[in-house]
């Protein structure tokens, strides 16, 4: 299964990591939580990769973008939970206005053929 | 940041594997809550994470550095590779702690000795200036450096202004006398001129340094140095101010030197002002030369330019004084240098034998690892086929070869630790010898020495075992693989290489140890058997007059010669081999005159009692010996040496011939006596000598007080006690010195080539024993991979003495091109001695062809006997046996 993603996997990295902070905005999570809402938020497109969150929660908590504590879950149980920090939102900010001004600058570019295919579908 | 990560490993993966744990319960009980049976909503749970392990791995990853991650586990494989075969782990780390550590002992001591700066201020500012005679005869013992005269100093440092200061030191001998009914004892003294501590930024340790008006003839001013500070004074301070008895003479203590300052000399013990106790006339003199002298250069002269104020100088005067021995040069050298001139040379020889040694070990380690590699080839060529990069192979290796080093180099480095200890103490007269240590600098060069050993042990084998050659293995089933022809050539080039540079290492401890026995058997020219010498100093305000240290000399001469048990007793100056103890030009009255600026005859200058010769056994040649009638007014006789004869009565009879020495002041001496030539120091040629009357009474320039040699029938230092029980019942207040049997004088005087010889020896002899380990080592595991070929030879009816022949040709070849490369390299290593350290190479030659012939026999029959036994082995095989084996 994670053959299937390899392609995809360096591409996402840095947006499942802009993904995870966005998802923070809502609240404290724990990694099940914040898979599960970036799958339902995406409309179960994009399927978060276990194998890549856990690296990507670890990776921003040692970058000092969210910290994390141990709770109780929804269900009673233990779970690490996840808060974004005051550097992590800036960042966040950041990330997602370069975010928008990528997507606007491969929309402009894919505009005309994505518009076709668009139109075939 | 990523450090911190790196060693919180552990607890970031025990943290994600509670994470997951988690995930799954959360993801579990919402599955249920879609109405799942547990087990479903765990499988699908399991699934949806997929697995856990990828998931630890990959944070593992993201949290690991790759290198340390690498070499963390380079690290471990090769440790348990080196613990698998512990008996060539344990060889490669003792050859490689014996290397290290003498190149890290002899570091250090050349870093003290040589290398760091004394301890004064601006070191490197400061030089030492000697007179220098340009006569290619004054030359030809090696550039001549000669001690400065007195009014040559004084008009240096007050005519010419290219230094800052100039100061001058020289040595003396006092009597020191108790003042509390302490013992009297000798102390080596040393002159220094009022501004000497100053220019050399010396601060008393207590009290003050001489000042200017204290530097004069009468001047009675002394400083303790340290160490007789708190042997004698037991370190009481209120010393300073107090008086002292020097040569029964008070002089006050003005100060202390530090404990550190043992400079020029660690013997010296008290200092006096550099004019204190010449008499005026002395000072007066340009060629009584007995002087040091140390310059401080100024900010912004160049030397060259400062000295040249003072060769000029230095011409002028050599111009006035045309008839006497005044140099018409300067030259310098810097104060370490100077300081260490004696032993520079032998500790670089022994630095270099070090190093040629290291290279040995490491060329030896790289030989065995060479054939550790061919026992791995087809792990290495599995591994490789499996997709292990070749970078990542040679890495494996050297790691092995940097744990050897590692391990072998701090072994080293302790063994090293008590070998400078040791060596410190053992190099007779090494200057600065207490401040030989090991430091941080010491600890970076065996570092920097087992990286170096590292990579020139590691690379080579790592590289030929790791050669696509190597995959060829897995395309043959034979076990004869095609890599391992061009890996017996490469141990057979390390071998030879190992072979060349142990030759090398033979052949110039060999030239020293020749040079050794050649000092040790010196003819001495004299009676050396059972004899007791010991020197003592009439105290000058007691004895001043001549017929009063007369009438005690004779009086003892008397005493001595009639105590049971005396063959002979010879009362003198300075006995043979005892060193150089003053010379003096001269001049022939029956010669026609010297022209103007030509060297003017020399010769050492000696006294002599009237049974001094037939005591040491030196032959009347021709004249007769002095009688007691040769004293006081009458004393205007010299005996001269037969060096003297042939030198400058060439042909002639020069019995009532006269010398007429300007120093003596006093006319002429009538040659009286022809004898024999002896030794002044054993390695030194034989000089010419005249001998006057020690019943003169006067000692002519320089006294250097009486030294006694007393034959006996048997063991001589039995008699030392007697002999000074003797002396104090003459004189109880007078001490002696040098207590010791001419044969020690000698062996003093041998000083460390000895000591050096053996200590290249000795590196010598482990070089090759490494040698023939490796060569024995290369031949076995030749007959190793040759077994099936030799199994084939005999069944085919080759005899047991062809296999033998032809596995004896193969092992001695390396070791015939390794003799023939090692005696062309000994032959420019020779060159090297001869042009460098001339000095250590006494009557022997740079090309000695009995040391060449005599190092090629021990190595051709060592390497012979390191090829015997798996040759003899391989002609024993049995060709059934060997067949059945492959």
């Amino acid at each position: 299964m994670s053959q299937k993603n390899q392609p995809d996997l360096d591409m996402l990295k840095g947006t499942l990591d802009m993904m995870i902070l966005r998802t923070l905005i809502g609240g404290d999570a724990h990694g099940h939580t914040i898979a599960k809402v970036i799958e339902r938020t995406s409309e179960d497109v994009l399927e978060v990769e276990q194998g890549s969150l856990y690296p990507a929660l670890h990776r921003l908590e040692d970058r000092g973008w969210v910290s994390s504590y141990w709770g109780l879950s929804e269900n009673n149980r233990k779970a690490k939970f996840y808060r974004l920090s005051a550097v992590g939102r800036k960042q966040l900010v950041r990330e997602t206005s370069r975010w928008r001004q990528m997507t606007r600058a491969i929309g402009l570019v894919m505009g005309e053929e994505m518009a076709q295919n668009g139109g075939g579908q | 940041m990523s450090w911190r990560r790196f060693f919180h490993r552990k607890v970031a993966d025990a943290e994600l594997q509670n994470e997951i744990e988690s995930f799954l319960v959360e993801e579990t009980a919402e599955n249920v809550a879609r109405g799942m049976s547990p087990e479903e909503a765990r499988r699908q749970a399991h699934i949806k994470l997929g697995s856990p392990q990828h998931v630890r791995e990959s944070l593992w990853m993201q949290n690991s550095l790759p290198a340390l991650e690498n070499f963390n586990r380079e690290t471990k494989y090769a440790l348990r590779t080196l613990l698998r075969t512990p008996g060539f782990s344990l060889m490669a780390i003792l050859v490689m702690a014996l290397c290290i550590g003498a190149a890290t002992s002899l570091f250090t001591v050349v870093r003290s000795v040589l290398l760091r700066p004394l301890p004064f201020r601006d070191p490197d500012q400061l030089v030492m200036l000697y007179e220098h005679f340009r006569s290619p005869s004054s030359n030809q013992h090696g550039f001549n450096y000669n001690p400065v005269a007195p009014a040559d100093f004084y008009d240096w440092r007050a005519q010419t202004h290219g230094f800052e200061d100039m100061a001058a030191l020289r040595y003396g001998r006092f009597n020191i006398t108790g003042e509390r009914g302490e013992l009297p004892e000798v102390v080596m003294a040393g002159g220094g001129s009022w501004n000497l501590f100053p220019l050399l930024g010396v601060q008393p340790a207590l009290g003050r340094t001489f000042v200017e008006s204290e530097d004069r003839s009468d001047g009675t001013a002394v400083m303790l140095t340290w160490s007789v500070f708190q042997r004698r004074f037991a370190g009481d301070p209120s010393i300073v101010g107090r008086q002292i008895h020097l040569d029964g003479w008070p002089y006050t203590v003005v100060g202390v030197l530090p404990s550190w300052f043992t400079y020029p000399d660690a013997k010296i013990e008290v200092w006096v002002p550099y004019a204190a106790g010449f008499p005026p006339f002395v000072l007066k003199h340009h060629d009584f030369h007995f002087s040091f002298v140390v310059a401080r250069m100024r900010p912004g002269v160049s030397l060259s330019n400062a000295i040249s104020q003072v060769r000029a100088l230095q011409y002028r005067t050599h111009m006035e004084y045309l008839h006497d021995p005044v140099a018409e040069d300067v030259a310098t050298r810097s104060i370490t240098d100077d300081l260490a001139k004696e032993v520079q040379k032998p500790l670089l020889i022994l630095m270099a034998a070090a190093g040629c040694m290291l290279l040995i070990g490491c060329l030896n380690v790289a030989n065995l690892l060479v054939a550790r590699g061919a026992a791995r080839q087809k792990e290495v060529a599995i591994r490789g086929a499996l997709g292990a990069g070749r970078l990542t192979l040679i890495r494996e290796q050297i790691t092995e070869s940097l744990l050897i080093c590692i391990v072998g180099g701090a072994a080293g480095l302790s063994l090293s630790l008590a070998a400078t200890h040791w060596l410190a103490r053992a190099w007779k007269d090494l200057p600065s010898a207490q401040s030989i240590r090991s430091d941080g600098a010491v600890v970076a060069f065996a570092c920097a020495m087992i990286f170096a050993a590292t990579l020139f042990a590691g690379l080579l084998p790592a590289i030929s075992s790791t050669s696509k050659a190597v995959f060829a293995i897995l395309q043959s089933s034979s076990r004869n693989a095609g890599g391992s022809v061009s890996r017996t050539a490469l141990r057979k080039t390390l071998l030879t290489a190992e072979i060349a540079a142990t030759v090398v290492l033979l052949i110039a401890s060999g030239l020293l140890l020749k040079s050794f026995v050649r000092l040790r058997t010196t003819e001495l020219g004299c009676v050396t058997d059972n004899v007791l010498t010991l020197n003592y100093s009439l105290p000058a305000n007691k004895y001043d007059k001549p017929e009063k240290a007369n009438a005690f000399n004779e009086a003892l001469l008397e005493r001595l010669r009639a105590m049971p048990g005396v063959r002979g007793v010879a009362l003198g100056s300075v006995l043979p081999g005892a060193g150089y103890g003053g010379d003096d030009v001269f001049t022939i009255p029956e010669h026609p005159p010297f022209p103007p600026g030509e060297e003017l005859p020399n010769a050492l200058q000696r006294r002599a009692d009237p049974g001094y010769f037939s005591a040491l056994q030196i032959p009347l040649l021709s004249g007769r010996y002095f009688t007691g009638h040769d004293r006081t007014d009458k004393a205007n006789k010299v005996i001269i040496s037969k060096e003297l004869a042939r030198r400058y009565f060439p042909g002639e009879n020069p019995i009532g011939k006269h010398l007429r020495p300007p120093a003596y002041g006093k006319g002429d001496f009538e040659v009286v006596g022809v004898v024999g030539d002896t030794i002044f120091r054993v390695g030194q040629p034989i000089s010419p000598t005249m001998y006057f009357p020690i019943l003169s009474g006067s000692g002519g320039s320089g006294d250097v007080g009486q030294a006694l040699a007393v034959r006996s029938v048997s063991d001589p230092m039995t008699m030392a006690i007697p002999v000074q029980k003797q002396i104090a019942a003459l004189e109880p207040e007078m001490p002696v010195s040098s207590v010791l049997t001419l044969d020690r004088v000698v062996g003093e005087s041998l000083g460390n080539a000895g000591f050096s010889a053996t200590l290249v020896l000795a590196f010598a002899i482990l070089s090759l024993l490494l040698a023939c380990v490796g060569l024995y080592g290369v031949l076995s595991y030749l007959m190793t991979q040759r077994s099936t070929e030799i199994g084939i030879r005999i069944a085919l009816g080759a005899r047991r003495e062809q296999v033998l022949r032809l596995m004896l040709v193969d092992g001695l070849r390396p070791a015939l091109f390794g003799l023939a490369a090692g005696i062309a390299a000994s032959v420019a290593a020779a060159q090297l001695i001869r042009h460098y350290a001339d000095s250590m190479l006494y009557r022997t030659r740079a090309l000695d062809p009995e040391i060449f012939a005599i190092v090629a026999a021990t190595l051709l029959a060592v390497a012979a006997l390191a090829c015997v036994v798996p040759a003899w082995r391989a002609s024993r095989l049995d060709p059934m046996q060997a067949l059945r084996t492959e």
